[in-house]
């Protein structure tokens, strides 16, 4: 599955890093503390969060992340979307909470870290 | 090799104000920039960007101002920062994953996990930190590029 394929699926809007949708996406993670994202998350994951300034960014750069999904409708900084562009990290914003939008996204086949 | 040689090491210093969300992971951007034109291996890369972001980030939520030293030798990747501020009562419970002294303000844009000096110990082949209160923070950590 690739992040253009959840951006279908899920009407996700897309923010920033449009030339970066073709990538494959190797599960998710869901957590608005930096350092627990930095910490777990692995690469090729859609991260699922409300934190919407610069410092995403760079942890999905780090982390190499195959996007950011900001949930609850949350509008990215424009900063963001800036080092979104420089960093070509996706940014998609989904207007389903976290709760509801990690269920759809585990029940399209996004696995999680642990693999059950 | 010859040319290796000659290469390495070379450092660079950065400035970190504490406080300034603004810009904050702007040094290990730059870092991780020049590891990169340096063609590091990924792996390498990837370990000193995700230590020197903890780092970079701790120096901003929590003292007034440091110093980011990055040494890089052909053969490993060191990086020292220093700072002025509050430094740390017990070095040892700061080390404890969870454990954090953060703000509400910080703790609200994602910081502040009590994480950031476990994880750069996990990323890191060696780390040292100490620290004199009401003075300031030493932390050094080393990748090595073949391990």
């Amino acid at each position: 599955m690739k992040v253009e394929d959840l951006v279908k699926f899920f009407g996700l809007e897309v923010k920033a890093g449009d030339g970066q949708l073709h990538q494959e996406v190797t599960g998710g993670y869901v957590g608005d503390l930096l350092s627990d994202v930095i910490a777990h998350s692995l690469r090729g994951n859609v991260w699922v969060t409300i934190q919407t300034h610069p410092n995403i960014v760079a942890v999905a750069s780090m982390k190499e992340l195959a996007a950011i999904i900001l949930a609850g409708g949350r509008e990215p900084d424009p900063e963001t979307l800036k080092k979104a562009e420089e960093e070509g990290i996706p940014v998609l914003i989904s207007l389903l909470p976290a709760f509801e939008l990690v269920g759809r996204l585990y029940q399209a086949g996004v696995a999680g870290i642990v693999s059950c | 090799m010859e040319q290796t040689e000659e290469r390495y090491p070379f450092h660079n210093t950065f400035r970190i104000e504490g406080g300034n969300f603004t810009h904050a992971g702007s040094v290990s951007s730059q870092v991780k920039r020049i590891l990169k034109e340096e063609r590091f291996p990924n792996s390498v890369i990837r370990r000193v960007s995700i230590a020197t972001f903890e780092a970079e980030m701790n120096v901003i939520c929590y003292a007034h101002w440091g110093i980011l030293t990055l040494l890089v030798f052909s053969d490993f990747i060191k990086v020292a920062i220093d700072d002025e501020g509050p430094g740390i009562h017990d070095v040892d419970q700061a080390m404890t994953e969870g454990f954090s002294t953060a703000s509400d303000k910080i703790r609200e844009l994602g910081f502040g996990a009590g994480m950031g000096l476990s994880n750069i110990k996990k990323v890191t082949d060696e780390m040292v930190l100490t620290s004199v209160v009401n003075q300031g923070t030493h932390l050094e950590f080393m990748v090595k590029v073949f391990s």
